[in-house]
């Protein structure tokens, strides 16, 4: 099965129904399909062929999922980037995947004209919004072994690492997700998160899988307003991350009980503090709460079934269905319960490694079971209880989760060494109550370099998430005895 | 009064939000948000601004686009703000 197919077979099943709402669009299904095969016919127009990659750069809206579904019909490879993104790592990403195709909108198209130019390759760029005039292309798009998309993580050595997803990768995730989920046809899910951002973008996947209603946000920054259309809608799913929680839980004005109709929440990217998933539980007392943990090489690794929130409120649970997670040494020798070792991941949704990046899909994908499969390695360090399940104990890199997001050290600290005056940066993660982790970057620098020099210097060349929040000066850095800067130190201290 | 208000919202927002060089550029009642000029975190942020400089409390019911999306719109808002905690004192 193709992922395409998820629009499609729901289109058929369900032409009427609300398909998507979107600020005041409301779109059914009939309507969304017919959008994206007009789309798909277009990039056909536009000579793109089957495995070509289409960068979808756009903030959320009907245009994004229409983008997405219309490349796959189209046969083509799509990658949602964060609309934060500057123009110098759209470039980058541009040139990396070879794209032939760039879709944004007017209030992007500025930055991604800068882009283009630095992007020989691409052969058009188009910007919503868009006719929906052509007829679908006729020939089969392809089947699914096939690429689907291609997802840019941070990656530890400061350039993003574009993971490969097949359809069939994408199937499986979401037939996974969607089982303990319990989703149906029934659902109406609201999400704020950004579409660039896999679980955002799977929220959109899913729904179209099981004929679901989305409806989705632009962002969280005035919770009143999608709280007001959590309840207008009578949602039924909310998923979250545990910066949106921590927001949320801010507000004062909220009683159990006022959200009725919702059935469950999600949270992933990190864990929710003890003190949230009590207080979640008692606004949302009819929601099921579900703690997950995942990456973007496999989407999701394991959720906890919500019933053990309460025996196991630390754990992230077990193997999401269909799927092996265990931990090893090492050697990769299996470990007993209570020792630490990395998780492994086992399972068809496992990504096929790292677009033009061998290296580090060595290191991700090694041997598995059999000897045509691969397992992930996902860097993270875990242990198991007696009964199997799983606890999250720390990353074996550097990288910091902030609002949900990874970033990489190495990619904000490049960018502060290009500032004049700057002799040493370490950037480390430091605990914030709303973000998780907050950005902190420790400087040794020329008089006259001041905090806003910085912030502002990284604001104009990075994603927001990846600006620091505080700026430490120092005359020199600790270093170890081989030279290097010592962040373990920068860390404890 | 309301100029003054004004003028401590937009430098409070050119210092912590604008990094980039069009701190001048922003029109009185661009949106913030469509400029990409705040986000989620970036609200509480001057809310906590809003709460301390002027000494209002922002209800979470107010935080709405309609009074904090613009630098028009969050200077209307505050001297409203204002001029309600004014009358009950007087009264």
């Amino acid at each position: 099965m193709r992922v395409e197919s998820f629009l499609l077979e729901s289109a058929r099943r369900f032409p009427d129904k609300t398909a998507l709402v979107a600020g005041p669009e409301r779109l059914s299904y009939a309507e969304l399909a017919r959008r994206a095969g007009a789309f798909a016919g277009r990039l056909r127009e536009l000579g793109l062929s089957r495995g070509e990659r289409v960068v979808v750069f756009l903030h959320n809206s009907p245009e994004t999922i229409v983008a997405v579904f219309g490349t796959l019909l189209a046969g083509g490879v799509f990658s949602v980037v964060n609309p934060g993104t500057k123009a110098d790592k759209l470039a980058y990403i541009l040139n990396h995947c070879a794209a032939q195709v760039l879709v944004t909108e007017p209030r992007l198209a500025g930055l991604a004209q800068t882009a283009r130019e630095r992007a020989p390759a691409l052969a058009a760029m188009l910007v919503a919004p868009f006719e929906y005039n052509q007829a679908p292309p006729k020939e089969n798009p392809g089947i699914d072994l096939d690429l689907a998309m291609i997802v840019y993580t941070s990656g530890s050595t400061g350039f993003p690492k574009g993971v490969m997803m097949t359809h069939a990768n994408i199937v499986a995730a979401a037939t996974s997700i969607t089982t303990y989920l319990e989703s149906s046809a029934d659902d109406i899910v609201l999400s704020v998160l950004p579409l660039a951002f896999d679980y955002g973008l799977y929220q959109a996947l899913m729904c179209a899988k099981v004929g679901a209603t989305l409806i989705l946000e632009k962002s969280f920054t005035y919770p009143a307003v999608v709280l007001e259309k959590l309840k207008s809608e009578r949602a039924t799913g909310f998923p979250l991350v545990p910066t949106l929680a921590a927001m949320l839980l801010q507000m004062k004005h909220l009683q159990p009980g006022m959200f009725p109709d919702l059935r469950y929440i999600t949270n992933t990217a990190a864990a929710l503090p003890k003190a949230h998933i009590h207080r979640l539980r008692a606004l949302f007392p009819g929601a099921k709460l579900y703690s997950m943990y995942g990456l973007t090489e496999c989407k999701r690794c394991t959720y906890l079934p919500p019933e053990q929130l309460d025996v196991r409120p630390e754990s992230v649970g077990i193997a999401i269905p269909g799927t092996e997670a265990y931990v090893v040494d090492d050697q990769g020798e299996r470990v007993p319960p209570g020792a630490v070792g990395e998780l492994v991941i086992r399972g068809a949704h496992v990504m096929k490694g790292y677009w033009a990046d061998e290296e580090a899909t060595a290191r991700a994908l090694k041997p598995g079971l059999y000897p045509w499969e691969k397992v992930l390695y996902t860097g993270d360090l875990f242990r198991t209880d007696e009964a199997g399940f799983l606890y999250f104990v720390s990353r074996k890199d550097d990288i910091i989760k902030t609002r949900g997001e990874k970033v990489s050290p190495k990619e904000v600290e490049n960018v502060i060494y290009e500032l004049a005056g700057v002799r040493e940066v370490a950037v480390i993660g430091v605990p914030d109550p709303i973000l998780g982790q907050a950005i902190k970057a420790i400087v040794a620098a020329d008089e006259g370099v001041r905090e806003g020099d910085v912030i502002r210097h990284c604001a104009a060349r990075l994603e927001e998430f990846m600006v620091p929040k505080h700026v430490e000066f120092r005359g020199q850095l600790p270093k170890s005895e081989n030279g290097k800067i010592a962040r373990k130190e920068l860390i404890a201290a | 009064m309301k100029q003054d208000i004004c003028l401590a919202v937009r430098r409070f927002i050119s210092e912590n939000f604008l990094f980039r060089d069009d701190g001048e550029a922003i029109t009185h009642d661009a949106s913030l948000l469509d400029a990409g000029i705040i986000d989620s975190t970036g609200v509480l942020e001057l809310v906590s601004f809003l709460e301390t400089t002027f000494g209002i409390a922002v209800q979470d019911e107010e935080m709405l686009p309609e009074n904090l999306d613009s630098i028009r719109a969050i200077s209307n808002y505050v001297s409203r703000k204002l001029e309600s905690s004014k009358a009950q004192l007087v009264v």
